[in-house]
Order: structure tokens, then sequence, then C-alpha cells
């Protein structure tokens, strides 16, 4: 914890001119701010320092260009598991920021790029907050993504200022505001374009208009009598979104909330959760999201303008995407229908997200539908999003070998066929990468980075650049039948689809999956996904894998029964898209999640075991972004060690005796190693 | 001077206005055909020199609209851009700078082009209107609002409609269809003959569709509903003499022969082309459409404006040394089915020819069938500021299929007529 080097580096600068102080926080040997241990320190010291002058004000910004300050220090916390020292680190920050509080003359956070967490806090603390007007300013309180709540006091001060709903609502949501936002709500004194942010930041001290506090009709909710209600009403809301069991952290906002919690009692609450499972397993996904995106940016991508050839909806959100992040897109298709089609979706989309006209139509200006694949010759990737056709797809990029520019990169969508064969009769393979999204694109994070057995590491890290500038996560993984994800989906599908032939009721099946801890139960998901989809992507599966697919798959599809989209699947789905479902029994007989988990673990030790990825760190990145599997148990593998594999090989073999071999413990279970690989922030 | 070439080009499907403002700006419809015909070169639209466009009636923020244009397509902020307003040949306009500055030396890739969205044309306060609202916002107290405001008339809220304005000579006050009319009236052109000639506008122009002959110049439009458009939606594959007779004369309206038939049709559109000097055509190795051979300019009777291509095709041709006979085709916009007689007559008329075009002897009309063989105006539409674009890009395509010379002309309200004279060789294909 104590690095040394971080000790000794100087992380403030303070320059005082025409007595106001100046206080610039850059934090030594990295590109973004955060709060460490060594730097709360630093700054404890230099307000001691303050205290004593005879000064008119004290402004605080950062030096990095990316932001103000993006919260405490992540890493530290997976070194705590001690709650009395994390409540000891709590009430330090909270020490400090209440001495900046009370410094006998005004202060201001001048505040550009993202304010989150301890960061927000600190802003909170100080008398004023000025912010630089752009999209890129954003401020929140996200600590309750990692299971926690505020442990710097801002659980507290954050309602006096902007009142107790919205206060409630953004602790417990984890959202962040834009500087627009921030100041309807009363967060921000003030929102001025970069060239006036010292200036007004300066002005605010010396004036001094006085601090802003919610005004008494925002304050209404903290009276005694309504409390109790409002409480009721959120934890209502809440429940629907997070399970108490799996989810502490909103459940103790809402307690602190209500017993007027003071700082004392933040701080002990804040210690017991952030050594807790939940939040623990949450800070691993969090850290290997951003070990993933670290990996992404280690090369450059070069990429500028990408044409996707292919406007189904996986083609055209690939394109829109793109387009979204700020790349030129070519989208090619056979007919002007579809494109028109898939511009209509972008166009829907961009409004939604964007708002800004301006910035909805920069975003169609760059997304170009290209009939006659004009984009092609130019482009610096080519992707393939076209049907699952192996003629059809070793066809395409003959062709686009032949026009394409010869640095150009080449990425197929596919979700089961091999690379090595799509790149057959490609002159150069080694250019060829897979670039597997998950739909849909506009909020699945993950991207699997299919390695082809030619394909360069060059041309696979391109890809990596490229899908952390979509700011997706893109994961490595062995070209192999289903890659890492829908692989270890599958046998987990197809078991629900066999519990529901052996009779089970379908929300019961659901609802186990939903209580352990999935987003999503498995019969709904194919209902979603399409049974069709289900059934061929279960067939490509079925060799290679050794998979039963029940017949009860394949009689729904000939029924023409595919789902949310034919209106019929398993379940019947509703005009406004829900599935009726009838209420689940509420005792849910034990083995349904158990058979369902089981062969899902399983299958992700079996691709360890295959080397399809190469740590279990990956295998967790690959579940918990790409399907929603249990964020607070931190993955699959992550589950696997905190229960031990002996007593789940184990399970597997006792139901494979009651069930059959589908059950047979896969051999990686007895290959220790497997499971003792270094984790990737390791590396 | 060096030799100006057209490398390549693309138009909208011209859109008919239907009373209301249509889906798209100028801004839009220039960048929709400019967009595919950027993506198809294999240089990069930062590397163009400039980028002109023509357009008339842009909308108030479209200011200096070939900026907005060339910035939206990716040209990079260094582009620089410029806007020409010549009326119904603004587009021709465009060509013409650009070919100046690239034979001048100043300029080796141009991407030059018209626009115009008529539908969307802005409808105004007048400027009663405007100086009651400049009074009544200076008013100091409450007193003296309370007057301004009082002096508030009805009138004030009758519109300004600048596409009417646009199409009605600002000093003769006489619209462009009765110019059309004192045409039709000096050279005895009769209502069946300009209906006969509005009807096989058409025709061509179907028969050009259904032969694939515009697909090279047309980029499909696109719009944001899920829609798109291929062809130009006011050309009409049913239509017949009857139901052309049938229509009343929307100018004179009581004697009037010039009816909305055979006149063009107000529609939003754009045209784009790219222009090149020998040395960008060397360096980029492009494919090279046709080659520009110079314009004219001449000015005439405002009120007898549809004349403006007689004279203008008279001083090129004339110039250039080359006789009608020479030319392979034509492509005399079709403002009016009358004003388009009226040239093929004066061209014939030996005291036209010598009193007013100065000419010894007659220049002779150009054979019927190798002017406008593809259909114009009158099927297709004319978005004033885009048309003359649109000729220089169809007479291309249509020389590269027949190989040869030809000129694209256009009558210009206030009185004037434009020309250029260009040559393709037949590709092989």
């Amino acid at each position: 914890m104590n690095r040394p080097e971080a000790m000794q580096a100087t992380h403030w600068q303070l320059e005082i001119r025409n007595d106001i102080a100046w206080l610039t926080f850059d934090v030594a040997g990295q590109s973004a701010n955060v709060l460490s241990r060594a730097a709360l320190e630093q700054f404890e010291q230099h307000l001691t320092n303050l205290a004593e002058r005879p000064l008119k004000g004290l402004i605080i910004r950062s030096a990095k260009p990316s932001g103000f300050i993006a919260g405490a220090d992540v890493r530290e916390f997976q070194e705590i598991s001690d709650p009395a020292v994390a409540a000891e680190l709590a009430r330090t920050g909270q020490r400090i920021f209440r001495q900046l509080e009370s410094l006998p003359f005004p202060s201001v956070a001048a505040i550009h790029g993202f304010c989150l967490g301890g960061g927000m806090e600190l802003a909170l603390a100080c008398t004023y907050r000025v912010l630089r007007e752009d999209p890129a300013t954003r401020l929140g309180l996200p600590e309750v993504r990692l299971g926690i709540h505020p442990g710097f006091a801002g659980t507290i001060r954050m309602p006096l200022i902007v009142g107790d709903f919205i206060a409630l609502d953004l602790i417990l949501s984890g959202r962040t505001v834009s500087p627009k936002e921030a100041r309807a709500i009363g967060l921000a004194d003030e929102i001025v374009p970069e060239r006036h942010l010292l200036r007004a930041a300066e002005n605010i001290v010396r004036t001094n208009p006085g601090a802003r506090r919610a005004p008494w009709f925002k304050r209404i909710p903290n009276w005694k009598p309504l409390r109790r209600l409002v409480v009721k009403y959120l934890t209502k809301r809440v429940a629907g979104k997070a399970h108490p069991d799996h989810y502490p952290a909103p459940y103790r906002i809402l307690e602190l909330w209500q017993q007027r919690a003071n700082e004392e009692q933040e701080a002990f609450s804040l210690g017991e959760l952030l050594v807790s499972r939940t939040s623990r397993n949450l800070v691993h996904v969090f850290l290997i999201g951003e070990d993933l995106k670290r990996h992404g940016r280690a090369q450059a991508h070069g990429i500028r303008h990408v044409h996707v050839i292919g406007a189904g909806v996986m083609g055209g959100d690939i394109a829109m995407w793109a387009a979204n992040k700020g790349f030129r897109v070519t989208l090619q298709d056979q007919k002007p229908e579809i494109l028109a089609r898939a511009l209509k979706r972008a166009g829907e989309f961009y409004k939604k997200s964007l708002k800004d006209p301006r910035m909805v139509q920069e975003a169609m200006d760059r997304l170009m539908p290209d009939l006659n694949g004009d984009g092609l010759q130019r482009a610096d990737l080519v992707i393939e999003a076209i049907v699952e056709k192996v003629d059809a797809k070793q066809a395409l990029f003959r062709d686009v070998e032949r026009r394409a520019r010869r640095d150009a990169l080449f990425a197929s969508n596919t979700s089961s066929i091999p690379l090595e064969t799509i790149a057959q009769g490609l002159s150069d393979p080694s250019r060829l990468v897979g670039l597997h999204f998950f739909n849909p694109v506009a909020k699945m994070q993950l991207v699997e980075i299919v390695r082809g057995s030619y394909s360069s590491d060059e041309a696979l890290g391109r890809a990596r650049a490229f899908t952390t500038a979509l700011d997706r996560l893109p994961l490595d993984v062995k070209s192999s039948p289903g890659f890492l994800v829908n692989r270890i989906l599958m046998p987990y599908l197809l078991e629900a689809v066999k519990l529901a032939e052996e009779g089970v009721a379908l929300e019961t099946i659901d609802r186990a999956a939903t209580d352990f801890g999935m987003p999503m139960g498995p019969i709904e998901l194919g209902d979603v996904v399409g049974l069709d989809i289900c059934y061929s992507v279960a067939q490509v599966l079925a060799g290679p894998l050794k998979l039963d697919v029940p017949a009860l798959l394949a009689n729904l599809v000939n029924e023409g029964r595919l789902g949310k989209k034919s209106g019929r699947g398993f379940y019947e789905w509703d005009a406004k898209g829900h599935p009726q479902k009838p209420k689940a029994e509420r005792n849910v007989y034990a083995p349904i999640a158990e058979r369902l988990i089981l062969r899902l673990l399983n299958e992700a030790v079996a691709c360890l075991r295959e080397g399809v990825v190469n740590q279990p760190d990956a295998v967790d990145a690959g579940m918990v972004y790409g399907t929603g599997f249990a964020p607070f148990l931190g993955g699959p593998m992550r589950y696997i060690a905190s229960l031990g594999e002996t007593g789940i090989s184990h399970s597997l073999y006792r139901l494979s005796q009651e069930y059959g071999k589908r059950f047979e413990p896969d051999p990686g279970w007895s290959q220790t190693e497997l499971f003792r690989q270094p984790s990737m922030s390791d590396e | 001077m060096t030799r100006v070439y057209v490398v390549d080009g693309a138009r909208t499907p011209f859109l008919k206005a239907r009373g209301e403002p249509g889906p798209f700006t100028a801004t839009d419809l220039a960048v929709a055909c400019a967009r595919p015909l950027l993506a198809r070169q294999l240089f990069a639209p930062e590397e163009l020199d400039e980028v002109i466009v023509g357009c008339v009636i842009p909308a108030p923020d479209e200011a200096n609209i070939a900026r907005i244009i060339a910035l939206r397509l990716g040209c990079g902020k260094k582009m620089p851009a410029f806007t020409v307003q010549r009326n119904c040949a603004s587009g021709l306009q465009a060509v013409a700078n650009g070919y100046e500055r690239i034979a001048l030396g100043l300029s080796h890739l141009v991407l030059a082009g018209g626009t115009e969205s008529m539908s969307r044309a802005p409808i105004q306060w007048n400027l009663e209107m405007n100086a009651w609202l400049a009074n009544t916002m200076r008013a100091k107290d409450f007193l003296q609002r309370l007057k301004s405001i009082l002096r508030f008339r009805r009138s004030h809220l009758k519109p300004v409609y600048s596409l009417l304005l646009g199409l009605t000579d600002p000093l003769y006050k006489m619209s462009m269809g009765q110019t059309a009319e004192i045409v039709a009236h000096r050279f005895g052109i009769s209502r069946e003959s300009q209906d006969a000639y509005a009807l096989e506008s058409h025709r061509r122009l179907v028969a050009a569709f259904d032969a694939g002959h515009m697909k090279p110049e047309i980029a499909l439009l696109y719009d944001n509903r899920g829609g798109y458009a291929a062809e130009d939606n006011g050309m009409r594959r049913d239509s017949d003499l009857g139901q052309l007779a049938k229509l009343r004369p929307v100018f004179d309206r009581k004697y009037g022969v010039v009816t909305s038939g055979n006149s063009s049709q107000i529609t939003d559109g754009a045209a784009m082309l790219l222009l090149a000097s020998e040395e960008a055509v060397r360096r980029h190795n492009l494919p090279v459409l046709g080659e520009l051979l110079g314009h004219e300019w001449a000015g005439v009777e405002p009120t007898q404006m549809g004349m403006g291509p007689a004279h203008a095709v008279a001083r090129l041709l004339t110039r250039q040394r080359v006789k009608m006979q020479d030319l392979t085709q034509m492509e005399l916009n079709e403002a009016f089915a009358a004003q388009v007689l009226g040239c093929q007559a004066a061209w014939d008329n030996a005291a036209y020819c010598r009193d007013e075009l100065g000419l010894d002897a007659p220049l002779g009309s150009i054979d019927p069938t190798k002017l406008n063989p593809e259909g114009g105006a009158i099927a297709a539409g004319h978005p004033i500021g885009a048309s003359g674009a649109r000729l220089v890009l169809h007479l291309l395509h249509a020389l590269r299929r027949k190989g040869g010379t030809g000129v694209a002309t256009l009558c210009i309200g206030g009185g004037q007529g434009g020309a250029m004279l260009m040559r393709a060789e037949r590709s092989a294909a």
C-alpha cells in the first residue's frame, strides 16, 4: 500500500497570487487524478498550512487534461480486508474535507472533465463549484456501482446542496450529470466555457456571494414524518433493480439517510461494505474491465474509415456505433431497403442518445449508405457482418482482398464459423481477425477479439485498439467453436430447455436463474435472442462440444415460435414486448439453479483448459461484460474460487450420476494450476 | 491555360415540392450526392483545393452554403469554399468558376455544383412588420411600448414568399411564366406544340431511366425514416396529351398558353461535379469523364429571359468555331416548353439571327432528336441552383455513351443566358 515512490512524489502544486491560493492536483506518474492515501495526506498538509495565512480564497483545480478527480484509488480497496481499516480511511477523508470546509476563507473547485466519487465529495466540501461546460465534464457519486457508498461525507453534504430526492437519486443510481443538469439541480454555482473557467473561479471567491444550499422545499422529504414513506417508496424502486442479498449498498444508503446518519455512521457503514464479498467482486469486475482497456490501448489502431458489409441488425448497429464514436463509416448491403432501415435505426438512436441536433447530424454525416461498396477501396478496416454461410463469407473476403487497400485490416463478426475457414482463399490471412460484437451493440460492452491461427499480432493489436476506441472492452479469445461467451452460455441455455421439457414451469426456471443473480432467466433470454438463432448456434456447437439439443427447441422453431420477434416463443409476448409470465413458485426446487449454473461453470473450466482464453479473469470478464453474469459474484471463476473447485466438481459428479453424462466434470477441474493463473492486472 | 476535365459527378433524384417544406435542406441534398461521389475517389476529401456551390435561395442558416457543405463532407477545416448566385444558372456558374480556377492554374481539384431546396424557400415578415418589431423592442418604458404595440396592423402579418419573388423579374415585376408567354406569342408557339413537347420530355426521361442510362449519374437519396428515392419523382409515366390539355394556364390565367404541365417543376435537388486539372488527373490517376472547353454568357431582354440560350449558344459557337450541326447533343434547360421551342425558332429565323444575334446567316436549329434526348426539367424538375450542374453532368454521361461535343445551356431569370461547351470520348464499355 505504501509504495515508497508514491510517498515521495508530489501530487499537489501550490501557487499564491494576489492573496489567492491556487492548489493544482497533478498525481505523479498517472494520466488521471485519484485520491490515494498519499495524495490525501499531502492535501491535508497544504490545508493546514494555508489556514494560517491571510488569504482571500482557495482555488482547487486539476492539471490533468482528462479531468478533475476520478475518485478514490480503487486499487487500494483491494488491499483492505479489515472493516476497521476501511472505516479509518473514510474518517481520514472526512477529517480532511471538514478542514477544507472550515477554512477561514472561501474555496472553489474549478472542475473540468470527470469529477467522481471522492473527487465529487472534495468538491462538495468546497464553498463553490465552477464547471467547464462541455460534454466531457461529468459529475457524480458512482460508488454504489462498486458495492459501496460515498464515505467522505458525500451522503451528508449532497442532500444539503441539491435536496434529498435528487441526492438520493444520484447516490442510489450512481449516475453522472452534465454541467447543464448540475447547474439546474444546484450542484454547480456556475458553468462556463473553457476560456472563462479560471476567471470565473477567481471571481466567485473574490465576490464570495455565499454558499448555495437546497431551498426548503427540496428538503421536505427530510421531514421526520415523511422520511419513512420516502424510504418505503425508494426501497420498492431499488428492489426492482437490485436484490438486497446480492447488492446491500443501496439499502444501506437508504438506512443512513433515514437515520440522518452522521459522519461516524457513514464511515462505519462504508467500512463494512468495502470488505464485503459483493464489493470486492464488483471491484474485481471493474478492475478487469480497466485492464482490458489498458491492454487495448497498448497499440495504435490507425483507423479512420471503417467499411461494414452487411446492414442487418448486427452490421447496421456496428456501423451506427462506430460512426457515433467518430469513425467515418461506409455501410454496404445488396438492397437499398436494408440500408434505409439501418439508417433509420441509427437516426433514431442518435436522436435519443446525442439529443443535440448538430451532433446527430455529424454522426449521420459520418455514416454513409453504400450500395455499390465504393467505400471499400479506401477503408482502413473492413468488417464483415453478412449471413453465417461459409461460401458467402469466403467469396466476400476474396473480393474484399482484391479491392481493399493493402494495409487494411479485415474483421469478421462471425459467431460460429472458424476464422481459418473464412481465411481460406485470402492470399494474406494474417490480416484477418474476428471482431465478435454482442447484441445490442449499443449496450453490450464486450467484444471478443478472435485470434485465428494465422492472425498476426499486429492485426490483433489494431483490432483491440479499435475496440477500445469504440468504448468497448476487447477480450482475446482463440478461434474455436462458439469462442468464449456463446460457448459457455449454450449448455446453460440447453439445460434450461431440458428442464422445460421435463415439465418444470418456465417461470420457475427463470426465477431460479435470476435468484442466483443472472440479469434475465435463460428461457426469457432465448426468446429475446430468438430461438432460431439459439437453435442454429446450438447445432453448430453440438458436434464439437458433444451437446444434446433438446427436441423442444427444434419443435418450437419449426412451429415458427421464434421468441419475442414473432410474438411467441417459450412465452407469449405482448404488444409492448413483455413476456406473459405467471408468478413463479416461491420455493424454488433447489437443483434447478444448480443444474443450470453447474453446466455453465463446467464449460467455463473446459474453455480455460483448452486455452480459449488463458486466464480465469478473462472468463470472468467475458461472462460479466458479455452476458451480465451476476457481477456481485465477480464472474464464474471468481465464484468457483469462493466455493472451492473440489466441491463443485463433486457436485458435478453427483449430478452426472443422476442426470447423465452431460454433467461429467471436465478434466480441467483436476488441473489446479488452471485456477491459479496470474490475474490480468498482475501482468 | 491548362485543360480542365470533369472526372466524376453525381446528383440526387429530384423531389417535387408538395406545397410544404421537403425533408431535405439544400445542404443535405448537396451532401447526399457529393458524399458517395467523394467516397468512390482514390483521394481523400481533404485533398480537394476548393469547393464551389451555386444556390439561389439558401435557408437563413445556410450563409455561404458551400462552406457548410465542404465541412459536412469531411473536407477539413482548411477547405476554402464559396457560394455563387446567378439565378437559374447558379450551378453552371459554379462549374464555370471551377473551370476558370483550374484553367488559370490556381487549383487542381475542385468540387463544384449546385443545390436547391425550393420547397424550403423561407417565408419572411414584411418590412412594416420588421419596423414595428424594432420599434416595440426599442421602447424605453411601458407607455412607449404600449403605444408601439397599438400601432400594429393586420397587414403586418402578410408574409413575403421568397420563392415567388425569386421567380419574378425584380424590375419588370413579371413572373417567369409570363416571360414565357411573351416568347410563345412572339414566335407563335401554340399550346398544343408546347404540350406535345412536354409529353415527349417525360417519355424520354422515362425511357432513359428504364434503359439504365441515368444510373451512373444518380446517387440514391436516403431519408431518416426508412425510405429512399432512386428516380425523379415528378416524372410521369402515365401522362397523355388529353390530361395536359385539361390543365389551366397558371401565369396568364385567362388567355395564356403556359401551364404547369408544360413548365419545369418546382423541385428539391442537387448535382455535384469533380473538376480536375491535367496534373491532378495524372497525379491521382483519375478516370476522365469529359473535358470542359469553354463557356459564354449573354444578356437579353428581361421580359423574354427564356431566349437567353439563343444568345449564349450563338456567342459560344462563334467563339469556339463550332457549328450547330457539329454537336452530338445539346442540353437546353426546359424552364418552359415555350422558351425551348422559341430558341429553336430563333436560330432558324434569319431576321432574329441578324438583328438580335448579330449573325450574317442563321445559326440553324439543332436536330430535335439531339436536343434533350433524355428529357429535361419539365419531367425531372428544375431546382434552380442545381440545374446548371445537372445539365453538365448529364451531358457528359450522354456524350460518354455517344462520343462527341455538346452544349449545356440555360435561360436565366432577369434576362440572361449561359452556355458551356464540352466533349467526351466514347467509352469502350
